[in-house]
């Protein structure tokens, strides 16, 4: 019998949990939960503001989760330190907690700079859990005006998730284009007329440097007044457990494919890590959900004394304003190769004979069987390209490969 | 008689649906009886005339071949471990969505790499769920096919 610890209650979480049970049925998992919820699915808190969704729809695994996987779960502590030498994580409360084997999924947290006057700001909020969601929807009323900063997912979701709920809504950033982490400016600019269709106010180029209470002055020296402040900048991973174990650290966690760092048997999976991307051949933070579950279920393997190792992950994303959707995936890093038509518009990133990444806005049909071009690392000549990129299908792939796709078991 | 595995007490169905190309004429029946099989309704014309269908197979192929597509319902399905409200799940063979759960957020369509999901009419996932669940209680597609060219069956190892 060992005893597993897990560092957080997301989804690289349950995915870990899910990943130990698949190897070791017996031994006892506690999972340290400084959320005072069970795990849910954090990307529909913009979803629940807009009605889409209820706190009970949004339970990530059913109520019995816990109890069937024989997880204790340590609800409202923080974990402070991993102590290698001793073999115990120990919690705020001066709890010890023995190891085997650690997974860290301990997430990412909000970056709020240091604004003047931002203390004077009765009503300001994050976006990053569900008791930030909570709070919001308390906040804001019909009569609100809502200042979000940070044109990026997060602050964007936010600005949907709200439109209906709220008397105006804007959203400021420095960036001269909105989802500048995924998007170019063209592709950029149709999201942007979506948004502003919907109502949706835009300062680009501009953000808040200084605020009294209802007032925020921006860098352009306009004043803006607002009810309430969503701080939608960017997230930091959650790396300051195991980097004072003495574990490498960059941005995020180094993990290498199964999800080792550099301690022994201290794994880490999910946002607060930096694992590999196929599609640039770099580390990166891969902070998306899929990723968040598939990193933690191999690590929960490795951890159970199995063996899998996730080398074929990707950034990639898939977002919707108000009816158009965008995806995104790999990396922008080869030559263009473009498709226009009245739905929409698509990216290719050819390099090497592979696809790298690709943007889609507006035609997202079957976007997948891009993706796996990328994430299998697909030569290019190996199928009719030119067709492929019009209509994703596999017509354009040899019969052989058809037949192996679609002919068996997969 | 369904082909189906023991594991840990559960039957699970081990049948999936399969296309043979080379039969294949491109008819499109399959879509309009899976629209049916799906529509909750009694009278196929009643349910699909006039009407924009939202099948969960689609035929796809150029002047020289054609043939169906559909879930693969995949050993280890990518989708499931994407899906960003757990409204997917595979149970007892079969790959499943929950349609309450589902916002439409399409990471699904994203990671697939068959192709196999899209959107119904309301903006809400579908996929083939083999119509174990519905009237029709076994694949559509494959008992409405003239040309037999899809088939129901077990090609493969046990899960």
């Amino acid at each position: 019998m060992k005893n597993y610890v897990v560092i957080g209650n997301g989804i690289a979480a349950a995915g870990c949990i899910e990943g130990i049970r698949s190897t070791d049925k017996e031994s006892g998992i506690t999972v340290i939960s400084e959320e005072r919820h069970a795990v849910y699915c954090r990307p529909l808190i913009s979803y629940y503001l807009e009605n889409k969704t209820d706190i009970q729809k949004m339970n990530y695994r059913p109520e019995d989760f816990y109890q069937k996987n024989g997880c204790r779960v340590i609800y409202g502590k923080r974990t402070v330190r991993i102590d290698c030498a001793s073999g115990e994580v120990g919690l705020d409360d001066g709890t010890l907690l023995p190891y085997d084997a650690v997974c860290c999924a301990a997430g990412s947290s909000p970056f709020v700079p240091p604004f003047d006057g931002l203390d004077t700001v009765e009503k300001k909020f994050s976006f990053m859990t569900l008791d930030d969601a909570l709070a919001l929807e308390a906040a804001v009323t019909e009569n609100s005006e809502v200042l979000i900063v940070g044109a990026g997912l997060i602050g964007l979701k936010c600005a949907e998730g709200l439109s209906g709920r709220a008397a105006g809504i804007t959203v400021c950033d420095l960036s001269d284009h909105i989802l500048s982490s995924i998007l170019d400016a063209e592709c950029a600019s149709l999201m942007q007329k979506r948004l502003e269709e919907n109502g949706i106010k835009l300062m680009l180029g501009d953000t808040a440097v200084r605020f009294d209470r209802n007032t925020a002055l921006m860098k352009s020296g306009v004043k803006i007044h607002f009810d309430v402040l969503v701080l939608a900048v960017g997230v930091r991973p959650n790396i300051a457990i195991v980097k004072e174990a003495g574990g490498e650290t960059n941005r995020g966690i180094i993990v290498n494919d199964r999800m080792e760092t550099t301690l022994t048997d201290i794994y880490a999976a999910g946002d607060c890590t930096e694992g590999n991307d196929v599609s640039s051949g770099t580390k990166r933070v891969l902070a998306l959900l899929p990723n968040a579950y598939m990193q933690g279920y191999a690590a929960g393997v490795n951890m159970g004394g199995g063996s899998m190792a996730f080398d074929n992950a990707v950034p990639m994303n898939s977002i919707g304003f108000f009816g158009l959707h965008a995806m995104t995936a790999g990396s922008y890093n080869g030559e263009l190769d473009e498709e226009r038509s009245e739905n929409g518009i698509k990216r290719f990133y050819i390099k090497d004979d592979r696809l790298k990444g690709f943007i889609l806005i507006g035609d997202t049909q079957r976007a997948g069987i891009y993706t796996s071009l990328v994430r299998e690392r697909t030569p290019l000549s190996s199928l009719d390209f030119d067709q492929q990129k019009k209509t994703a299908a596999y017509t354009a792939f040899s019969p052989e490969k058809r037949r192996k796709k679609f002919g068996g078991v997969v | 008689m369904t082909a189906r595995a023991k594991r840990g007490g559960t039957e699970i169905n081990m049948k999936r649906v399969y296309v043979n190309e080379e039969w294949c004429l491109g008819c499109r029946l399959c879509e309009y009886n899976c629209a049916f099989a799906n529509s909750g309704m009694t009278d196929m014309a009643e349910a699909l005339k006039g009407k924009t269908i939202y099948p969960r197979i689609h035929i796809e192929g150029d002047d020289k071949i054609s043939y169906a597509v559909s879930c693969r319902h995949c050993t280890d399905p990518i989708c499931v471990k994407s899906c960003i409200a757990g409204a997917i799940s595979k149970e007892d063979g079969v790959v499943r969505i929950d349609k309450a759960r589902c916002v439409g957020c399409l990471t699904c369509v994203l990671v697939c790499p068959y192709g196999a999901l899209a959107p119904g009419e309301n903006g809400v996932m579908q996929k083939c769920e083999l119509c174990l669940q519905n009237s029709c209680g076994e694949p559509a597609c494959v008992r409405g096919c003239p040309n037999r060219a899809i088939v129901y069956e077990d090609r493969g190892e046990a899960e």
